[in-house]
């Protein structure tokens, strides 16, 4: 990394799929060294396309990037060696122990023979594997792969971290033990963390800067505090008791603002007089003959956030069909290239 | 470990050690997958033990070499089990594709050449095993090798080159389609290859015209004749030749095709 320059700098940058929409539209940011930066977005956003861009698993369409001061076009091999990266399946052999996995990643990272089994023993304690260390992957939970994937990505040290939805299906215990491991790497031994999400509370509790993305475009970035006091207002989140009737609370919600839909048929509106207002939401209700099944009122999250800069909650919001699945990623022949 | 960060070299370690490292997991998976290695084995050993025993009245035909049917088709089995070779290494490696192991592969300093060379080296061991097995089998249902046992030595050795090149063609699959069960689907086509050659009788005793013509075309015909020839003739230079052609001819082709599958499939910037 070029002296006290970011340690990831965007540009720009462009990724389109053949006969598809840009997976990634023109999108710029910058991270500072030690930073954890949380890219948060549903599915289909364009978060996983551009983590493979930016670990030079996939080649832009146009826009520049660099990564640890390298380019991630012209220097892909200084980018990755710069980096790890704990992409988006824990992509783990079955057949192998966890410290045949740790032992061949450290050999391919050109690790001097006489410290590979050190560098495993001591990532292996890092993360807690040490009495799983040499049973077969295939019989971890997925907790224990994750955090195996996270030791693979840091056996060669690395001054960036790139972390693709690493708590996805993850039960609450194994969550909080990766973010306290991230918050520990990026904060005592001055990693950049590039962590995506689609989960509010993890970008809440760990980055500190949230870019968030929708449609392949940054439509909002800032420290998570900033961003939910630049939204100010309280939600109000109704569900209908008839959800038959959702047109008509629709139609009485927007005395407030745009409702926005969504899971299990709620509207959520913005209050913008304060939570004062939610009074006078369950008099219009009421006035208008609507029985409700719920109600809510949330105070600003990163949430409201998205709601406020795509009109849309996070929470199902997702466009899979946008993005190029991260499993089959590698598999670009010919036809994935892209143009 | 701060101080450390970043410290390893882009260019990471030498080809050899590469190759070392993914051979070394190749070959670990397969000895651990014993079903693997056991079942496509046993295939080709029933078919020779029924084929051996029930079609031994084609040793009458007038023409026919005069040897034991058994001894005839011992070649087989070897062709077989390469046919098996090109399906497991395939799926193999198809798997990392499907898994994104192979990208994390990607990540690393590691060479295209040293992937497939190592991500072989299982298919290589199977290979040596079961080539082992059937010659043995072979003495032990009464075959002798005409050539003796220096023509045992080149008849492993012939069997190892054909089944590399046949697991060439199973890593050629498995690099363009990223897809296990796409390297499944060409098993019954290699399957049909082997069955239209001269496996089960001499060329020139196939009465069917169109037939013993694909034989004559059909590369994989010379492959099981060069074994063949060290099993009933003894040493017969144009018939080794032809077979250590072909195979090493596949060799070349399928891993030469599968090294530019896994430069498009590599794709780095």
């Amino acid at each position: 990394m070029t002296a006290a320059g970011p340690a990831i700098v965007v540009e720009q940058l462009v990724r389109e799929y053949r006969k598809g929409p840009r997976a990634v539209d023109g999108i710029d940011l910058t991270v500072s060294p030690g930073e954890i930066y949380g890219f948060l977005g549903p599915n289909g956003a364009g978060k996983s396309t551009t983590v493979l861009m930016l670990t030079t698993l996939l080649p832009p369409t146009s826009g520049r990037a660099s990564v640890g001061g390298y380019d991630i076009v012209r220097d892909g091999s200084h980018v990755r060696a710069s980096i790890g990266a704990a992409l988006q399946e824990a992509a783990l052999d079955a057949i192998l122990t966890g410290r045949e996995h740790l032992l061949l990643q450290a050999t391919l990272q050109g690790i001097p023979k006489a410290t590979r089994a050190r560098r495993a023993q001591e990532l292996l304690e890092r993360v807690g594997l040490t009495e799983a260390a040499d049973r077969r992957v295939g019989g971890y939970s997925g907790g224990m792969k994750r955090r195996l994937d996270l030791a693979l990505a840091l056996v060669h040290s690395p001054r960036i971290l790139f972390l693709d939805e690493p708590t996805t299906g993850l039960d609450l215990q194994s969550r909080t033990a990766l973010w306290s491991e991230v918050a520990r790497l990026a904060h005592d031994e001055g990693m950049t963390v590039f962590l995506t999400t689609q989960y509010l509370e993890e970008a809440d509790a760990l980055a500190d800067r949230v870019g968030i993305i929708d449609h392949g475009k940054i439509v909002a970035e800032d420290t998570p505090a900033k961003l939910k006091a630049e939204i100010g207002n309280p939600t109000v989140e109704v569900v209908p008791a008839d959800l038959s009737r959702a047109e008509e609370f629709a139609q009485a919600l927007s005395a407030f603002g745009s409702p926005a839909r969504g899971g299990r048929g709620s509207l959520t509106v913005q209050l913008p007089g304060g939570e004062a207002q939610l009074a006078d939401v369950v008099r219009v209700l009421d006035a208008a003959g609507l029985h409700v099944a719920s109600l809510h009122l949330h105070q600003p999250s990163l949430d409201d956030v998205f709601l406020a800069k795509t009109g849309r909650k996070l929470e199902g919001s997702a466009e899979d069909e946008n993005e190029e699945p991260a499993a089959a990623a590698p598999a670009r022949g010919r036809r994935r290239r892209g143009r | 470990m701060a101080a450390e960060l970043g410290s390893t070299p882009a260019n990471g370690p030498g080809l050899l050690a590469q190759i070392g490292a993914v051979g070394r997991r190749s070959i670990t998976r397969t000895l651990r997958q014993r079903a693997l290695l056991i079942f496509p084995m046993l295939f080709p050993l029933i078919l020779f033990a029924i084929n051996g025993s029930a079609l031994n009245a084609a040793t009458r035909i007038p023409g026919f070499p005069p040897v034991s049917y058994r001894a005839f088709v011992l070649a087989v089995p070897f062709m077989q089990g390469a046919l098996f070779i090109a399906v497991t290494a395939g799926i193999d490696l198809a798997r990392d594709i499907e898994s994104g192991f192979f990208n994390r592969l990607a990540l690393t300093p590691l060479r295209g050449a040293a992937l497939l060379a190592g991500q072989l080296g299982g298919a290589f061991i199977v290979a040596c095993l079961q080539s082992v097995v059937y010659l043995l089998v072979g003495l032990a249902t009464g075959v002798g090798i005409a050539s003796g046992v220096g023509g045992a030595f080149v008849l492993l050795a012939l069997s190892i080159v054909i089944a590399f090149g046949f697991a060439g063609v199973g890593a050629l699959i498995a690099l363009r389609t990223g897809s296990g069960e796409a390297v499944q689907a060409i098993f019954p086509l290699l399957f049909v290859t082997l069955f239209l050659s001269s496996a089960s009788l001499p060329r020139p005793l196939i009465a069917v015209h169109w037939f013993r013509e694909v034989a004559t075309y059909n590369p994989a015909s010379y492959m099981i004749e060069g074994i063949r020839s060290l099993v009933i003739t003894g040493w017969d230079g144009r018939a080794l030749a032809l077979g250590f052609g072909f195979g090493l001819a596949l060799v070349i082709v399928s891993l030469g095709l599968a090294s530019g599958a896994m430069r498009n499939r590599l794709v780095r910037t």
